[in-house]
């Protein structure tokens, strides 16, 4: 029935681990065709590799997996997941209902462990349930403010002894769940008045935006309007990067302009953005002079960690188009912003070519430099894939983007292993896009052993390990606070990478200076086929700036080594 | 500020757990609960008393609201409303405690529905006032044990809570 109910609801892939609990379904799937299963080599990655897909296509990405430590594995992936609203669905077996409760066999209440990182989760207490259950649970991950959820499924569930009728359920109701769409037209007139008569207005766009498909609206009202355009890291892509108006992303390692202009504003127009403390820095002192308009479809979103002027509830493509509606309809003018533009400007020419020094021919590169290189060889159009690290800031700021679903890396939870998975999970929905994953030695060696995945499915993603010998944010922050104790920060006894890669069959090519960099970056890139494993050393002593001074407003900034705001 | 709010919640297995574990992994705080069917099978009536200000109070229900489970919801401090709590306390009874717990239990309007040569039960109602007024009068003669159902509540007049 949970075979036949995926294949009905379009599933393509299921990312799972067999084991006892989950046989029956897994004897399911090997006698059909319609759903590939893709055997991970740990449970996380399943879980990672669904919410890989689940970022790059907005549909949500499934798992199966065990009970016990099959559940218990994947639950950073979900935690993941659910830090940044991907919707996901992960079924795990569970041993029989007779049996629950008794501490047998690799019984673990899964819905308990997971209670506070999923959207909903929902345990099957009759065989003829499965199927509206497993809609329930695709509806629910998949609409309103996306998010994972677990299904719990005891063994018996899927060896019934009696035979039960498959009808798969269309559409489901749940009288206590109706995500709203349609936003306030009242709210949406004030925000309208207070965007025309602003003179220092920003539009703040976040992940909302991207799983709202609102990207084009957003950009029609912000052309409309000529208002700057910052996007948090899970929006970037909502706003062609290219663009003018686009002033990148703010926050802790945000672009100097942004925070500037943010801190500056007089007004925020917040679109699917959750205002977290990376962007916020000390809450106290956000905007101080700022009015703050906040979109978002969960209400419990709005006002949590910033007061909102004007709150609107409503699914993001809808407000901005009736938006666009009620300034297509007004007569007064806008008040002028040729001077805030000025201001912007002057700010975006302080900083320009002092953003890092690139390194010369014989050099240890700058891991910045890389990213940019990168960037060319691909034509800025590639799914970038990252783990957590000073490699996520540095490819968040050089890799520009310019469209959505093109960003794909783990901002709220910041999971060390992500990449890996998550860049495979794209790959098999996009054969003939680059994917490449900007990954530290640190992060990969939490999930490598995923190269064997990729082995036995042939999934070919670029892997770019920006090699600094070291866990080089923590030590950052060691410079920074602890007089550069660099406390197990150090990565000593590191693997050849080469062998290692090697071992599997692929193709590892080390870029030890600035002059190597171009060819392997050739050879890396010439087909889309070949899974390619590019060592590089980089400077460990660099450091991500801007960086916000903690406590400090948005505009309080470390810019280099030794310049600060 | 205290709040009383009330809910009606699919009576569905977990959806109490995912109620209680919402105040604890938001640093809610939680003073007395109450849950119990309603004239709907499918349905319980749910009852927190909780302390907070505005934005936290804001931020309790919206989360409360987000919960699937939770099918509608009333922070019945927000209108007239009547608020009742039972309790049940064992206090000493013995020489002249006797008739104190006995005229002190008439002056609240409370019963003794049970009684040995020692000890007097005594059953009362009313908002937590009441109940914390009570126990304070019988505290100095004796007080055994106490069982409090946590608030319960309604809205005043012709609003309900119902689907
Ligand atoms: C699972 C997990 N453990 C610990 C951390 C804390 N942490 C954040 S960045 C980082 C260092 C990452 O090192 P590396 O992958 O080599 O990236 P680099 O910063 O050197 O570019 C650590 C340990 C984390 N984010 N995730
Ligand atoms: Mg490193």
């Amino acid at each position: 029935m949970i075979a036949r109910f995926l294949r009905d609801e379009g599933v393509e892939y299921i990312y799972g681990y067999p084991g006892g609990a989950a046989l029956h379904i897994y004897d399911a799937l090997f006698r059909q065709d319609d759903i590939k299963h893709i055997l991970v080599r740990h449970e996380q990655a399943a879980t990672h590799m669904a919410d890989g897909y689940a970022r790059a296509s907005g549909k949500p990405g499934v798992v199966l997996v065990t009970s016990g430590p099959g559940a218990t594995n994947a639950v950073t992936g979900i935690a993941t997941a659910y830090m940044d609203s991907i919707p996901m669905v992960v079924l795990c077996g569970q041993v029989a209902s007779h049996l629950i409760g008794e501490d047998a066999f690799q019984e673990t209440d899964i819905v308990g462990v997971t209670r506070p990182i999923v959207k909903h989760s929902f345990s099957i207490r009759h065989p003829s349930d499965i199927p509206t259950v497993l809609k329930k649970a695709f509806y629910i991950a998949s609409s309103g403010r996306p998010g994972p959820v677990v299904i719990d499924i005891p063994k018996d569930m899927t060896a019934p002894t009696e035979r039960y009728e498959y009808v798969y359920p269309r559409k489901v109701k749940l009288r206590s769940y109706n995500p709203v769409s349609r936003g306030h037209t009242g709210q949406i007139r004030k925000a309208v008045e207070l965007m025309m008569s602003a003179r220092r207005p920003v539009i703040f766009a976040g992940g909302g935006v991207i799983t709202g498909r609102a990207s084009e609206a957003l950009t029609a009202l912000a052309h409309r309007l000529n208002i700057p355009v910052i996007t948090s890291l899970m929006g970037l892509g909502a706003f062609p990067q290219n663009d003018p108006q686009s002033l990148g992303w703010p926050g802790m390692h945000g672009s100097y302009e942004s925070n500037m202009a943010m801190h500056h504003s007089d007004l925020v127009l917040g679109v699917g953005v959750r205002f977290d403390d990376r962007v916020t820095n000390n809450v106290n002192r956000f905007c101080p002079d700022a009015r703050i308009v906040h979109i978002d479809v969960d209400p419990s979103s709005i006002s949590k960690t910033v007061h909102a002027d004007v709150p609107i509830v409503g699914a993001a493509d809808h407000v901005l188009n009736e938006m666009l509606n009620q300034i297509g309809q007004r007569t007064e003018a806008q008040e002028p912003l040729d001077e805030w533009w000025e201001t912007i400007n002057a700010w975006r020419d302080e900083r320009r070519g002092k953003l890092y020094e690139p390194a010369a021919a014989g050099e240890p590169l700058k891991p910045q430099q890389v990213v940019e290189a990168v960037h060319r060889a691909t034509h800025g159009d590639a799914y970038v894939v990252t783990d957590v690290g000073q490699h996520q800031m540095f490819a968040a700021q050089y890799y520009r983007f310019n469209q959505p679903n093109r960003w794909i890396s783990s901002s709220g939870l910041g999971t060390m292993g992500y990449g890996l998975p998550a860049a495979m999970g794209i790959k098999l929905s996009y054969p003939d896009e680059h994917v490449v994953l900007f990954t530290g030695e640190g992060s990969f060696q939490m999930m490598m052993q995923e190269l064997s995945t990729c082995k036995q499915f042939g999934i070919p993603v670029k892997i770019v390990n920006l090699n600094n010998a070291s866990l080089g944010m923590v030590r950052q922050w060691q410079d920074l606070n602890y007089k550069s104790r660099h406390a197990h920060s150090y990565m000593e006894s590191l693997p050849d990478f080469e062998k290692l890669i090697g071992a599997y069959g692929f193709k590892a090519i080390t870029v030890n200076t600035a002059d190597e960099l171009e060819p392997a970056l050739e050879e890396a890139f010439r087909s889309k086929d070949e899974l390619v494993f590019l060592d590089i050393h980089v400077d460990p002593r660099e450091h991500v700036y801007p960086m916000q001074v903690p406590q400090g407003a948005m505009c309080d900034m470390l810019l280099s080594k030794t310049e600060r705001t | 500020m205290r709040h009383i709010i009330s809910m009606l919640l699919e009576n569905e297995p977990g959806a109490l757990s995912r109620v209680v574990g919402l105040f604890s992994q938001r640093n809610f705080n939680i003073e007395t609960l109450n849950v119990a069917p309603t004239d709907d099978p499918t349905l319980s009536r749910l009852t927190v008393t909780t302390h907070g200000d505005e934005r936290i109070i804001e931020q309790i229900t919206k989360h409360l609201n987000r919960l699937i489970d939770v099918v509608k919801l009333v922070d019945l401090t927000e209108g007239a409303h009547i608020e009742r709590e039972l309790m049940l306390v064992k206090v000493k009874a013995q020489g002249s405690a006797r008739d104190e717990v006995k005229r002190t239990a008439d002056i609240f309007r409370a019963q003794i529905v049970d009684v040995t040569p020692s000890v007097y039960t005594v059953q009362i109602t009313g908002d937590a006032n009441k109940m914390d007024a009570f126990l304070q009068a019988v505290t100095p003669l004796g007080v055994l044990e106490v069982a409090r159902t946590g608030v319960s509540g309604i809205a005043r007049g012709d609003k309900v809570l119902s689907l």
